[in-house]
C-alpha cells in the first residue's frame, strides 16, 4: 500500500472570545494557517512587511509567504489612504473602507477603519451608528453618498453607475475625490476577503 | 508602461482621468505591480501559471464586467476556457451574503448557497483546481461564511500553506482590479 503523505492542518486558536458586534475597540486576529516564524524569514520577506514593526502581526508574516505580492498590496493600500495630495478627505476614504467592511461583515477590518473615520472627521456618534445599524444607517448627504456608493461598488452584480457619480458630485465630491473613493472601496473588497478567511477575529483583554 | 487597469477602462495618455489616476503614482504602479507579481511571478512556486489564470478567468466570469472577463478568459487554451465558463453560467449568483457570528448581528444573516463544482467540471479541471474553485466561489460571494474547515478542504486537496496565500491574494486582488475598473469606466463615462 502505497504511504499518503500527511496532509497539514489548519491551527486550532487559542481560547478567546469571539466579537460578535461591529465595534471600534481594538481587536486581534488569529490564523486558520500557519504564518512565517519570525526566524524562517529572508530579507526578502522582511522587505515585504514595508512597516518593519508588522513582523509582529501574524497576518502580515501569513502573507509574507507570497512577499512579491504582499509589498505591493501594501504600497497600494498605502497610497490610496495616506496620500494627502488632493482627492478625498482621509476621514471619508476610512469611511469607505468602513462601508465596505461592514457590508461584507468584516468585524475586524470595520473596527479598524470606524476608529479611523471617527478619529479624523470627530463624527463619533455618525461612523458608530454605522456599525450598529448597517450600511443603511442615516447619517448625512454627503455621507449616505459615499456609503451607497461604496456599497454599490461592493455589491455582486456591481451596481455603481452614473447615478452614483452624480450624487456624489451633488454633495460636493469632484473627480479626483471620486477616484479615490473608488479605490478605498475596492481596496476593501481586498482587504476584507484576505481578513476573512485566513483567520477569526478576538476581543482583546 | 503598459498598465492593465488603463487598458481595460480604455484610459488614454493625456486624458482627465490619465491626470487623476497620475496623482495616486504609487498606488497605480502597485496595482501593477500585484498583478504583474500574480500572473508573471518571479518564480511561479506552487501555482501553476494555467492554474492562476483558470481562477483569474472564473472569478472575472463571477463578476461579469465585460472587459476584465474577456481579458482573462482570453489566457486560457479553448478547452479549459468552454470548462470555466461552464462553471461560471452554473455559479454566478447575487453577493454578498453569508452568516455573522451568533448573537445580535444573526438578525442581518443572509444564507446562501455553499457552490460546489460540477461532474464535469471536476474531470476537466481536476480536483485539485475544482477545490480552489470551490473556495474562489466563497471568497466571491459569501466572505463572511469562512472558516477553517474551508481551508482544510485546500490542504487536503493538496494545496500548501503558500499556496494558499497566493490564491487567497489571486482572487482578493481581482475583487479589488474589477471594482477599479468598473467604477472608473463608469466615472470615464461621464466626463
Amino acid at each position: 500500500m502505497i504511504q499518503k503523505t500527511p496532509t497539514v492542518k489548519t491551527l486550532t486558536p487559542p481560547p478567546h472570545t469571539e466579537p460578535v458586534v461591529f465595534t471600534r475597540d481594538m481587536l486581534d486576529w488569529l490564523p486558520w494557517i500557519e504564518p512565517m516564524a519570525e526566524q524562517d524569514m529572508t530579507e526578502r520577506h522582511l522587505a515585504s512587511l514595508v512597516d518593519a514593526s508588522r513582523v509582529k502581526s501574524p497576518y502580515f508574516r501569513l502573507l509574507a509567504r507570497d512577499p512579491d505580492v504582499l509589498e505591493a498590496r501594501t504600497r497600494t493600500d498605502k497610497d490610496i489612504f495616506y496620500n494627502p495630495e488632493a482627492g478625498l478627505p482621509r476621514a471619508e476614504r476610512e469611511l469607505a473602507a468602513a462601508a465596505t467592511s461592514r457590508l461584507n461583515g468584516c468585524i475586524y477590518c470595520a473596527s479598524v477603519h470606524a476608529r479611523f473615520a471617527a478619529t479624523y472627521s470627530k463624527r463619533v456618534d455618525d461612523v458608530q451608528r454605522l456599525l450598529d445599524e448597517g450600511v443603511g444607517a442615516k447619517l448625512d448627504a454627503r455621507w449616505e453618498a459615499i456609503v451607497a456608493a461604496s456599497v454599490a461598488l461592493t455589491a455582486l452584480p456591481i451596481t455603481f453607475g452614473p447615478q452614483h457619480i452624480e450624487r456624489l458630485r451633488t454633495v460636493g465630491l469632484d473627480d479626483a475625490a471620486i477616484a479615490d473613493l473608488i479605490g478605498a472601496a475596492s481596496f476593501f473588497n481586498w482587504a476584507n476577503r484576505l481578513m476573512l478567511s485566513l483567520g477569526e477575529p478576538a476581543t482583546q483583554g | 508602461m503598459s498598465d492593465v487597469i488603463d487598458t481595460l477602462v480604455g484610459i488614454a495618455p493625456g486624458s482627465k482621468l490619465a491626470a487623476i489616476r497620475a496623482q495616486r503614482s504609487e498606488a497605480r504602479k502597485h496595482a501593477q505591480a500585484s498583478y504583474t507579481s500574480l500572473f508573471e511571478p518571479r518564480e511561479v512556486g506552487g501555482v501553476a501559471a494555467y492554474e492562476r489564470h483558470a481562477i483569474a478567468a472564473f472569478v472575472a466570469g463571477l463578476h461579469g464586467e465585460p472587459k476584465t472577463d474577456a481579458f482573462y478568459a482570453a489566457k486560457l487554451p479553448s478547452g479549459l476556457r468552454a470548462a470555466v465558463a461552464a462553471e461560471v453560467a452554473a455559479a454566478k449568483t447575487k453577493g454578498p451574503y453569508g452568516h455573522f457570528p451568533k448573537g445580535p448581528l444573526s438578525t442581518e444573516d443572509a444564507p446562501g448557497p455553499t457552490w460546489k463544482v460540477s461532474e464535469a467540471g471536476r474531470k476537466a479541471l481536476d480536483a485539485r483546481l475544482a477545490a480552489a474553485f470551490e473556495h474562489t466561489h466563497m471568497l466571491v460571494f459569501h466572505p463572511r461564511d469562512a472558516a477553517s474547515p474551508a481551508l482544510q478542504a485546500l490542504l487536503d486537496a493538496g494545496w500548501s500553506t503558500t499556496d494558499i496565500v497566493t490564491i487567497s491574494q489571486l482572487v482578493s486582488f481581482l475583487s479589488y482590479q474589477i471594482r477599479v475598473v468598473s467604477g472608473l469606466s463608469t466615472l470615464a463615462s461621464t466626463l
